[in-house]
Parts: structure tokens; C-alpha cells; sequence
């Protein structure tokens, strides 16, 4: 690619964010920071999607990932070492995040790199990553099971999300589950983990169907769900079509509750479309802009800090907290490693590592996992009213068992790059 | 088991749906064989103009009339400025609308953001037993039959209609009698960009309004043009007849994603048995019975 190509993407990008308006108040340089000039810096990489498919719910971590370095380098940075960064926009293209990487990598020399909206984003680029053993943190919600030296999954697995709102709708609604999930890998692992949780609180999955992402239209599906009866709904649809579901439920009168780890607090489906589409609508989450702690929503609280850096984004959604306590979590890491080299960090990061992060209450900090390189978040069940005003309705830390308890990973002892699934070791899940 | 209240409202909206979706392109292809590879962006521009003009305060109604007119407008200006130097180039069109597609996306993001605030569905619903359906819904199946009567009238029984058929069939004669070809091609292709525009205006309450949502309409919209064949209204209407069928049946039976791969194989199907098309078996069969009466 020649050197004319890129500078006409950047030029297009900077044609994006000026358009959005969404520059106001950013002192970052959408290529680069600066360089302090002194003897070692440290370098970020950022790759989050700024268009594409996944723009929507990419864009909001990439800009807290730059609230995070901007606050942190106004407090002195890291060790004294001002934050440089490097993030260009991958345009949800596996291709360029592949290329992009590498270049990060091996050009770039970042010292750790967040990267990758979806799981399949994630699997095109573990294998550089390990084979280069650069220090990544991945930072969506996902399927849960990566046991790998190098990455940091960070974010919820589907074992917490689930594991949070399902018991809740059981005790609250009855036992009979009806589950539809999007058709690929996360959807189908998600739905396994339905069974299981319903096996493990004596409910009970009475049928599931699986959406292709190109789809939506959900007629059948309606229908097929008003046949079954269940007492509640578990839905892990994914992307913009599949969001047409949720109004056209709403539309046909369909009005069973419905727990989802998807919704909401990514796509911000309650801000976006008309009430009562997100009626009686149950998320299990980590975060949430509604999650109602003095952290969050307090005076001077990240939902404030966030809005005062982008006052035109529209959501600050669940992925974009993970990024941003993350590269808090990397500084503590350095600063108690006392050097940027990343193997020594990375030990650092399995030391027990905490934060205060806005999804944690008042008191309370969040804690990085030594052996299996997730985190035991502080989980929320957000329910959406017929107004589509959204409030806590439970919570309580979910620490994640799956790799701990059921797989026994760990990481601190053995050196591994691998994902397990729930098949491997629940019968329910076959 | 199968209800058939929910069949038969199921075929109605996979009709309409395929209808919808399908007639701008297929009247693009029909009369022109430009292959519009922007089709699902036009759809977007005429859901993009309504729920705009709705989110502006106008009755969902206006709404859509000013979506199509959106996509109309695009239409004219995208076939002056680009579309019309491609004619009897079907490759070099291919590339150039696919193109056309890609920028549309990419524009509609940079100017309205990754997606806008939804109308949500008016009218309500219908109940029935333990079951219900979305009262718009059906509604569009009432508006596909419409569009599908007002093309019919409009190539058959306007003046416009009988020149722009000569135009198709036969170029140099048309001009040579009079007929304005270069005009009856704009007109078309403005008519086509107006249908697809009309499918996003009449979708865009039901869906997520994104800047890539044209593409859930192209599998539907490609395989109906694919398999009705030559004939574009006839064609269209047997598509959406056949198809519908085939996906409300499988999908009440077997949910979305058999309904979907029942969709494709029927299309296999038709390719290999029928290669001239649903419509193309029609007109044979009239065709012999003419040539038995005479």
C-alpha cells in the first residue's frame, strides 16, 4: 500500500470526525501523540473501529481509551513518561486489523495494545499476537474461555453476563426459557451457557433458535416464541439488523420479559429507538452510562468527564469503561514493575492488580484474576421501563469460574494460547 | 404445528417483503440490464429521508413521501452524473454501482453519525388465539400488491410506458421513430431509484435505521430478480408469490435461519430447471397455447 493511500484514508477519517464534530475539546492528534523527547517513552496502541459495522459500538472505546490517556498524561503520565498513542482506524476489516497489528508491533514498537471490537476480530489476531508475545488487552463482553499468556480478556464473559441476569428472571419470572442468540460463534456458545445456567438454577431451556446476522425480520420468530410461552426470553442478537427485533416484538404485542447479554449497554438500543421497544427488558452487565454509582454518575464522575472531552458522542457503553480501566490497570501494573518491559508487567498484572472502576461502588475496586487474565467484575442487572429509563434492579461481583474453576487455568504456572469452550466440559451444552 | 392465521400472515409479509425489496432493481435490470449494485444503498437514502423527515416533526405518511422523494432525486442525479455513460457496458456498471454503494455508506455515516433515532412501527397489532401480528406489516403486503398494480398500468397503459418498452426491445427503431431514448432511460432508471427509495420509506419504521441496513434486502432483492426471470413485473410477482411461500412455511416450521436456506435452494432450483426464469415458463406455455389457437 503506498504511503498516498494511507494519508487519503487519514484524510477521510479526519473528514469523519469533523463532520460528527466530534473533535471539539480533543488535544490528541489522530495519527500520533507527541513524543516527550526524553530517553524512553511509552506507546500505546489503540485499534478500535471508528467506521464500519462495528463503528457504532467501537467509536465509544476508542474515545475513552483517549479520556484515559489524556487524564492520565495530565496527571504527569506514566512513571513521568507522557503517553504517546497510535490509532488508526481499523474500519472493521479483519484484513487491516491484521496489517495493522503487525505494523503495530513490529513498526511501532507499542509497549501494549488494546485492540478488536468481536471475537472473530480477536482470532485473527491472536496468532500474531503470540507469536510476537505482545501484551494485548481485548476488552468486549465475549463468549468467555481464552486462556492465553498474552491477552488480557478483560471484559465480562458470557458466563458473569448471563450468570447475573438469568437467575434473577428465574426467581422473578418462572423457569421455562425460550433462547435466541445470532448465529455464529458467540451466539452459539452464549446459548450453551443459557443450558447451563438453567441446568445450574433449575430452569429449564424449552427451545432456541439461532438468527443469521443478515437477517431482520422477525415474524416467524414471534411467532414462534408466543407458541412456546416461556416464562421469560434470553436474546444475545447482535448487530444493527438484528435490533429490528426488539421493535418489532413490541410492535406485534409480544411483551414477555427478556434477559440479554447484548443489548443496551452496547448499541444503546434504549437511547435509539422509540419506547416501548426496549420494554421489561433485563441486561446483565458489568457497565452501563446508567450504572448508578458515586464513581459513574456522581459530580465530576466518568459519565461527566467523558461528556466534557466528546459532548457529541452519543452513549458511553460497556466496552469503553473496559478500555478505559484497563489502561489504568496497565499504569498501576508499570508503575509497580518500575519499567515498561512487557514480560516484567505482565507480571506485574498477575500480582492481584485492582482498580476503581466506575462500575465498582463507593469502597469497593475491581480485581484482575492472576491465573486466567480476566477480571471478577462487579456485575449489574439494568432493567429498561416502558419509557426506557433504565435502573438497577440488582447487583453483586461475579468472579469468572469457568477458566478458574472448571478448566483450571492458570497462567502464573503454565504457558498457554488457548480458547476452551463449554462443550469441552458440560453435558448440557452439547 | 402450523397455525394458518400465522402462515398465511407470514406469507403476506415475506410477499411483501421480497415485493418491495426486489421491483426497483428488477425494473433497473429488466428494462436497462444495468446490474444496480447500489440498490441496498438506495434503499437506505429512502429510509434515511423519512425517518429524517419524521424525526423533524412531519406525519409518518409525509415522511415517506419525501423519502422517496430523497432517492428519486439521487436516482436522476446519480444517473446524469455517472450511471448513463455505462449503458451496454453491464461489467464496467457492476464495478461502478458496487463503488457507488461502498461511498453512499460511507457518506451517510460521515454526515448523519452510525445511525438515527427509529420512528418505531405504528398501527399495533392483531390478536388472534395465543398469537399476534404486527397490523403494519400486513399492511405493506396491501402496498406491494399496489405498487406492483401501479407499475403494471404505468409500462402498459401510458404513453410513456409503450415508449419505453420500444426503447428496450429495440433501440435504433425507438430513436428512428421518435422516441427520446436517452430521456426514457433516465425516466426509468428514476423510477427504479423511486421503488427502491420506497421500499426504505416503508421499512424504516421496522428496522434499525444504520448506514449499512441496505444490505438485508439484497439476498431477497437478487434472488427475486434472479429467478422471476425476463418478464420484470410478472417475474417479480411470481418471485414474490414462490418465495414467500417457501420462506414463511420453512421459517414457521423450522425458524429463520431453514426459512433462509430453504429461500436459496428454491432459487438453485428454479436456475437449474427453469433457466428462463418463473416468468420465462409462463410466457412459453401462453406462447404455445397462442400458437395452438392460431
Amino acid at each position: 500500500m503506498s504511503d498516498d493511500g494511507v494519508s487519503r484514508r487519514r484524510f477521510l477519517a479526519g473528514g469523519a470526525a469533523l463532520a460528527g464534530a466530534t473533535v471539539a475539546g480533543c488535544s490528541g492528534d489522530s495519527a500520533a501523540g507527541t513524543s516527550t523527547g526524553a530517553g524512553g517513552t511509552v506507546k500505546l496502541g489503540v485499534l478500535e473501529d471508528q467506521s464500519g459495522n462495528f463503528a457504532l459500538v467501537g467509536s465509544p472505546k476508542h474515545k475513552a481509551s483517549l479520556l484515559a490517556i489524556e487524564e492520565i498524561n495530565n496527571d504527569g503520565g506514566i512513571m513521568g513518561q507522557e503517553i504517546e498513542y497510535f490509532d488508526p482506524d481499523p474500519q472493521s476489516d479483519n484484513q487491516r486489523y491484521k496489517e495493522l497489528t503487525r505494523r503495530m508491533i513490529q513498526q511501532e514498537n507499542v509497549d501494549a495494545l488494546w485492540a478488536g471490537y468481536s471475537s472473530a476480530t480477536r482470532e485473527t489476531i491472536r496468532p500474531t499476537i503470540d507469536r510476537e508475545d505482545q501484551l494485548y488487552f481485548y476488552t468486549t463482553q465475549y463468549e468467555g474461555g481464552v486462556c492465553d499468556k498474552n491477552v488480557f480478556a478483560v471484559g465480562p464473559t458470557a458466563r458473569q453476563q448471563l450468570g447475573s441476569v438469568l437467575p434473577y428472571l428465574v426467581s422473578e419470572y418462572g423457569p421455562k426459557i425460550y433462547t435466541i442468540a445470532a448465529d455464529y460463534n458467540f451466539g452459539q456458545l452464549s446459548a450453551d451457557w443459557v443450558k447451563v445456567l438453567a441446568d445450574e438454577n433449575d430452569a429449564e431451556v424449552v427451545d432456541e433458535e439461532f438468527i443469521p446476522l443478515s437477517n431482520s425480520q422477525f415474524g416467524s420468530t414471534i411467532n414462534r416464541i408466543q407458541e412456546a410461552d416461556p416464562d421469560f426470553v434470553m436474546s444475545m442478537l447482535v448487530g444493527a439488523n438484528h435490533t429490528s427485533f426488539y421493535e418489532q416484538k413490541a410492535s406485534a404485542g409480544l411483551d414477555v420479559p427478556i434477559g440479554t447479554s447484548t443489548a443496551m449497554a452496547q448499541g444503546y438500543e434504549h437511547r435509539r429507538l422509540n419506547p416501548p421497544a426496549m420494554a421489561n427488558i433485563y441486561a446483565g452487565v458489568n457497565y452501563m452510562e446508567e450504572v448508578p454509582t458515586d464513581r459513574n454518575t456522581g459530580d465530576g464522575g466518568f459519565v461527566d468527564r467523558y461528556y466534557e472531552m466528546w459532548p457529541d458522542a452519543p452513549y458511553l457503553n460497556e466496552e469503553a469503561e473496559n478500555n478505559y480501566f484497563s489502561i489504568y490497570m496497565y499504569k498501576k501494573a508499570v508503575e509497580q514493575a518500575g519499567t515498561f518491559e512487557q514480560s516484567e508487567v505482565v507480571e506485574a498484572l498477575e500480582s492481584g492488580i485492582t482498580y476503581e472502576a466506575p462500575e465498582a461502588p463507593e469502597g469497593e475496586s475491581i480485581r484482575l484474576d492472576p491465573e486466567t487474565h480476566h477480571v471478577d467484575h462487579h456485575m449489574w442487572v439494568m432493567k429498561a421501563d416502558d419509557q426506557h429509563n433504565v435502573s438497577a434492579v440488582e447487583d453483586e461481583v461475579i468472579p469468572e469460574t469457568f477458566l478458574t474453576e472448571t478448566v483450571g487455568c492458570d497462567l502464573t504456572s503454565e504457558d498457554e494460547e488457548t480458547q476452551y469452550t463449554p462443550q469441552d466440559y458440560f453435558e448440557e451444552a452439547g | 404445528m402450523v397455525n394458518g392465521i400465522n402462515l398465511l400472515l407470514q406469507f403476506l409479509d415475506s410477499f411483501a417483503f421480497i415485493v418491495l425489496a426486489a421491483i426497483g432493481l428488477a425494473i433497473i435490470f429488466g428494462m436497462m440490464d444495468v446490474i444496480n449494485l447500489a440498490h441496498g444503498e438506495f434503499i437506505m437514502i429512502g429510509a434515511y429521508g423519512t425517518t429524517m423527515t419524521y424525526n423533524a416533526g412531519a406525519p409518518l405518511p409525509v415522511a415517506i413521501a419525501a423519502g422517496v422523494a430523497v432517492t428519486t432525486v439521487a436516482g436522476l442525479v446519480l444517473e446524469r452524473t455517472i450511471i448513463h455513460r455505462l449503458y451496454d457496458r453491464p461489467l464496467d456498471s457492476m464495478v461502478a454501482t458496487w463503488a457507488l454503494g461502498l461511498a453512499l455508506t460511507q457518506a451517510a455515516r460521515i454526515l448523519f453519525g452510525n445511525s438515527l433515532n427509529s420512528i418505531g412501527i405504528p398501527l399495533g397489532a392483531i390478536s388472534y388465539g395465543q398469537f399476534s401480528y404486527s397490523l403494519y406489516r400486513v399492511l405493506l403486503a396491501g402496498v406491494a400488491i399496489a405498487v406492483l398494480v401501479a407499475a403494471y398500468l404505468v409500462f402498459t397503459r401510458t404513453e410513456f410506458g409503450v415508449r419505453a418498452r420500444a426503447t428496450i426491445q429495440d433501440p435504433e427503431t425507438a430513436a428512428a421513430m421518435g422516441v427520446e431514448t436517452g430521456r426514457m432511460y433516465t425516466i426509468t432508471f428514476a423510477i427504479g431509484s423511486a421503488l427502491a427509495g420506497l421500499a426504505g420509506a416503508l421499512y424504516a419504521p421496522t428496522m434499525s435505521v444504520v448506514p449499512g441496513m441496505g444490505s438485508s434486502f439484497l439476498v431477497e432483492a437478487f434472488v427475486a430478480v434472479v429467478t422471476g426471470g425476463t418478464s420484470v413485473l410478472l417475474g417479480t410477482t411470481l418471485a414474490g408469490g414462490v418465495l414467500g411461500s417457501v420462506d414463511a412455511l420453512l421459517s414457521n416450521l423450522y425458524g429463520t435461519f431453514v426459512g433462509q436456506i430453504g429461500l436459496l435452494i428454491v432459487a438453485v432450483a428454479i436456475l437449474r430447471f427453469l433457466p428462463t426464469g418463473l416468468s420465462g415458463v409462463v410466457e412459453t406455455v401462453r406462447e404455445r397455447r397462442e400458437r395452438d389457437a392460431a
